[in-house]
């Protein structure tokens, strides 16, 4: 056992679900008990989604831990096959009904057998991988699922386009920016002359897999997800992929030199990109201006430490030390089951380097070298607060903010870009925090709250200003002020707690708002 | 009239595919509740991420709670659950020092059959700290029903034995600094006085200490009621206070808490104690001359445990939500005691007349409670009252002995205002209940986040039901924020109608 407060990534199911739910036109079906649906409230709150996550639960309870869920499991597939008509089912157990050991992939099959839809059962160990390996391997599972469908039905076309082309793999549902990321590499892809063919899974069609052999290669621009696919695409059908993350000046650049590369082997001539490269890197991205500006000047040597998922974190760090001069104390990963390649990533850039999924040991990192500035997930952002260091979020774990409606990407040129205004603001305001304690904070504070001030005519009762006490402080004053008001016009002098709630119970004063 | 309103109330039950919250969500509510305690949540990785993502930004303000995460080698029984518990209880003495640990049995600990009971008298000695198991899991209960496996598991365990304890704490120095409420100060403050008028009976058993509490009460009780001059009190009703022991239980905010309270000693009821207490320490004596009555509808486990462990008499009335329901659960406790009450049809009307302005926006609008707290047989009957026209409470699950009042002051609404019965619907299937929504086209619908984005989006107002939970909505007080919260979605769409863009999917209004 292990005592936990705070995760890092979520548990396995969580990401076969997010793979699953990515695509359109498949339904998941979680073999749960009540409760464990919380992905549907994630999916719709965080992504702010406007359809219903096709995600049902087939929910386990006594009933079912004594007689067994086969009825109910496979009635729940074929009814939402009936329902929804998906594509796809996806059955996927959690960390509980793993334990019993039930037989799903005999469910699955004889869910099939009495639908029209496809049925498959994730293939996951809940105590084994976490929700970015999980991802990972059943998106490679439905590929593989729907590459040897075609195969048995002599329905696979492997001629490639006839204008170069790639398939984006790996950008889903819940990830950090990703949306964004997908429509600025398109943008890129279009201008170096590459169409996309198919983007996995997000928005894509289980239908249209068989057609990925087509493009000329992959493009898996995150560490975590897309690997397992772009690398069985490898074997089958000698696909090169690109794996460089496209992110930062250098990062793009070696991104776009990879892409040349194929380009080059495949069409048997030469294919250059340096000129595309170096006119978006000195005018298109604002980055390499901002480095030389005498803003970024004032960064030189600043002292950062990041933490976040092996993408994000071995990129940002890159970018930080490499094209902005600040000096990366410490970097960290949660996935520890890519530890090497993010080591080797990361050597040279910076002075240490941290991989652990215990938020208390990267809280405690960050005591100890009281960095400028924290690059890091919501938790960094949360220990920064408490520590006063000011905090850029660049990885999950994510909280709704970090799902913006504006164009944010953190991919390609414009990503750039918005990774220069978050480093300099975080940056600028710890700055500013710090002047305003050198001259002792706004020197307005005396005059606003002398002005506020309504205290005339009556006092408080000790047990009344201890209730006011308990009354979260964002509405504090205002339920001071009113009570205050309810009692100079009902002429009371003592304010009591009777008296407060009273006042909360008069008619006149808050009104609709 | 008798062919349009069915005689009685119509129970359904549907497949029970809907989404709730786990009730380990528990211990969010109640380790902030019960101050010196510490929760721990004994489960799997799903577990620790529910709770994290469900409980938002209150997980980095050093909770008393944590997961005891399993790990292959717990479920695989590779390792002995007791001597694993027993490190992390000792960590958890050793950083926090709580006066008690409750563990939360979950899903998983039911599966691997982990005998959480057993073991924890054992750890309980060797650790000198209390235990408490609750099994709040999903196989069994739903959301706010954790609550209720939590305080039934406690007051089952009380002992009067404990009560030994209970004294030697109480009168520590600890107990002095706690400035929890005016009753305990005043209860020191007697402390000394009392002994002489009580002498030589028995200090330190169970007696001596509820009539040195009964003492203390009485005298906040004359500090209290003399706060204006209509409240006193008829001579003989104040004579009567002393004859009765009433303990409130289910959790709500300190400041309800004390609303309540205060509530009642305007008809001479003095509250001698709530389960849970801000402190475990300062638990309420149980027994069988005392009365106990529930606060929220989703305490069936805790009532039962009260009634037949702790041998307490049972008063089973409607919940104090919305002015109606505080009215006949304050009436009900009255009769139960033998009290005439006073004043109250005044106040009840006086909240009414206050909720005017809201009452307003609500009357003739139409309900869909697609439930998942319990809370809802209680809100409907309430906005029934308002005006409302309420289509159907779906709920987890309904005690119908212990709801019986709940449901009787819920056809007496439905009878008063005129409108239909609302169908009853168990265990409800949520796919089969978004397609009664777009036939019904309700005016609001009341639902879990899982589904209120994509009504909206599909011109359906939705309130997020959970919010129920969290926000004050007991006693004449709290009616407001009530309709403060299921007027928000349609004051604000009275705000963006004029726009015209109610419809934000890609399809012909189809849900």
């Amino acid at each position: 056992m292990k005592l936990a407060y705070w995760m890092y990534a979520g548990p396995a199911h969580i990401g076969t679900l997010r793979v699953a739910s990515s695509f359109k036109n498949v339904h998941g079906i979680m073999h749960a008990p009540l409760g464990d649906d919380y992905f549907n409230v994630m999916r719709s709150m965080l992504e702010r989604e406007r359809d219903f996550t096709p995600v049902t639960p087939s929910i386990v309870d006594r009933h079912v831990l004594t007689k067994g869920s086969t009825h109910k499991v496979v009635q729940n597939i074929v009814r939402k096959s009936r329902e929804d008509r998906p594509d796809l089912v996806v059955l996927t157990p959690t960390c509980t009904s793993t334990l019993l050991q039930e037989d799903l992939e005999g469910f699955a099959s004889r869910g099939s057998m009495g639908s029209r839809s496809d049925v498959l059962l994730a293939d996951l160990n809940h105590y084994r991988v976490n929700e970015l390996q999980a991802a990972d391997r059943t998106l490679e599972q439905v590929v593989r699922f729907y590459i040897e469908k075609a195969k048995r039905q002599n329905d696979l076309d492997v001629t490639k386009t006839a204008q170069p082309s790639a398939n984006i793999i790996g950008s889903f549902t819940l990830g950090f920016h990703n949306h964004h990321d997908t429509r600025e590499l398109k943008r890129i892809l279009y201008e170096l002359g590459v169409k996309v063919n198919q983007v996995v899974p997000e928005g894509g069609s289980v239908t249209k897999l068989k057609l990925l052999p087509k493009a000329w290669f992959n493009i898996v621009p995150y560490r975590e997800v897309g690997l397992m696919t772009a690398s069985y695409l490898e074997k089958q059908f000698e696909m090169p992929y690109v794996s460089v993350t496209p992110m930062g000046l250098v990062g793009m650049a070696a991104w776009v030199e990879d892409i040349s590369k194929i380009l080059t082997r495949q069409m048997k001539k030469m294919v250059c990109f340096k000129d595309y490269v170096d006119r978006q890197t000195r005018f298109v991205s604002q980055a390499a201006w901002f480095s030389r500006s005498i803003d970024c000047q004032n960064l030189t040597g600043k002292r950062a430490v990041v933490f976040g998922d092996a993408t994000h974190a071995a990129s940002i760090t890159k970018i930080l030390n490499r094209e902005m001069g600040v000096q990366v104390v410490c970097s960290g990963t949660y996935c520890k089951h890519d530890a090497d390649w993010f080591r080797d990533q990361v050597q040279g850039v910076c002075n240490e380097v941290i991989i652990t999924d215990d938020h208390t040991t990267v809280g405690d990192m960050i005591a100890r070298l009281e960095p400028a500035a924290i690059f890091g997930t919501q938790m960094e952002r949360h220990i920064g607060k408490r520590l006063g260091i000011p905090c850029g979020v660049i990885s999950a774990p994510v909280h709704i903010q970090n799902f913006p409606l504006g164009f944010r990407p953190f991919l390609g040129y414009e990503g750039t870009n918005q990774i220069a205004d978050l480093v300099y603001n975080s940056f600028t305001l710890g700055m500013e925090d710090h002047l305003l304690e050198i001259f002792g904070g706004h020197d307005t504070k005396e005059v606003v709250t002398r002005s506020l001030s309504t205290t005339l005519g009556c006092s408080w009762s000790n047990e009344g200003l201890k209730e006011l006490q308990r009354i979260p402080g964002f509405v504090r004053g205002k339920v001071k002020r009113n009570t205050e008001k309810f009692a100079r016009k009902m002429g009371i002098s003592d304010i009591t707690v009777e008296v407060m709630f009273q006042a909360k119970e008069a008619v006149d004063l808050g009104g609709i708002i | 009239m008798s062919t349009l309103f069915p005689e009685t109330l119509i129970f359904e039950c549907e497949t029970g595919n809907y989404h709730t919250f786990c009730p380990i969500s528990c211990v969010a509510w109640l380790y902030q509740k019960v101050e010196d305690s510490f929760f721990l949540v004994i489960g799997t990785k799903t577990c620790g991420y529910f709770l994290q993502n469900a409980l938002g930004v209150m997980i980095f303000a050093e909770p008393r709670y944590a997961m005891a995460e399993l790990e292959e080698v717990d479920v695989a029984a590779k390792l002995e659950s007791y001597d694993e518990l027993k490190r992390l209880c000792f960590q958890i003495k050793q950083d926090r020092n709580p006066t008690v640990i409750v563990w939360i049995g979950t899903c998983t600990t039911e599966v691997i059959q982990t005998d959480l009971e057993g073991i924890a008298p054992t750890l309980e000695s060797e650790i000198g700290i209390p235990i408490v198991v609750a099994r709040a899991n999903g196989l069994d209960y739903a959301f706010t029903q954790g609550e209720d496996t939590v305080l039934a598991a406690i007051a089952h365990r009380y002992q009067p034995s404990y009560s030994q304890k209970l004294n030697k704490i109480e009168t520590s120095s600890a107990f002095l600094n706690s400035d929890d409420s005016l009753l305990k100060l005043n209860y020191i403050r007697q402390k000394t006085l009392a002994k002489n008028t009580i002498g030589e009976s028995q200090p330190g058993t169970f007696k001596f200490l509820t009539k040195l509490k009964q003492l203390s009460q009485t005298l906040f009780l004359k500090i209290t009621s003399s706060f204006s001059e209509q409240d006193r009190l008829p001579q003989k009703q104040k004579e009567k206070q002393k004859d009765h022991q009433l303990v409130l239980f289910g959790s709500v905010p300190n400041t309800v808490s004390t609303q309540l309270t205060m509530e009642l000693q305007k008809q001479g009821i003095n509250v001698t104690g709530w389960l849970p207490s801000p402190r475990y320490a300062d638990l309420p004596f149980l027994g069988k001359e005392v009365h106990v009555c529930a606060i929220n509808p989703f305490l069936s486990r805790t009532a039962t445990t009260l009634l037949r462990r702790q041998k307490c008499s049972l008063i089973t009335a409607p919940f104090p939500i919305g002015p109606d329901g505080t009215r006949g659960w304050i009436e009900k406790i009255c009769s139960v005691l033998n009290l005439l009450p006073h004043g109250l049809e005044k106040r009840e009307a006086d909240i009414w007349k206050s909720l005017e302005d809201y009452l307003q926006l609500v009357r003739g609008k139409s309900v869909f409670f697609m439930g998942d707290n319990l809370l809802e047989i209680c809100l409907a009957r309430f906005l029934i009252r308002c005006g409302m026209i309420v289509y159907e409470i779906g709920i987890p699950y309904i005690d119908k002995k212990f709801q019986a009042p709940e449901l009787a002051l819920l056809e007496k609404a439905c009878q008063q205002m005129n409108v239909l019965f609302p169908r009853l619907v168990e265990r409800p299937d949520n796919y089969y209940q978004v397609q009664r929504i777009r036939e019904l086209q309700p005016d609001l619908a009341i639902t879990g986040m899982a589904h209120a984005n994509p009504l909206e989006a599909r011109g359906v107002s939705t309130k997020w039901s959970v919010e129920f939970t969290f926000a004050q909505i007991h006693g004449f007080t709290n009616a407001r924020d009530i309709l403060e919260l299921v007027t928000r979605p349609l004051r604000r769409n009275k705000a963006l109608d004029r726009l015209g863009w109610t419809q934000l999917v890609k399809t012909n209004g189809d849900i």
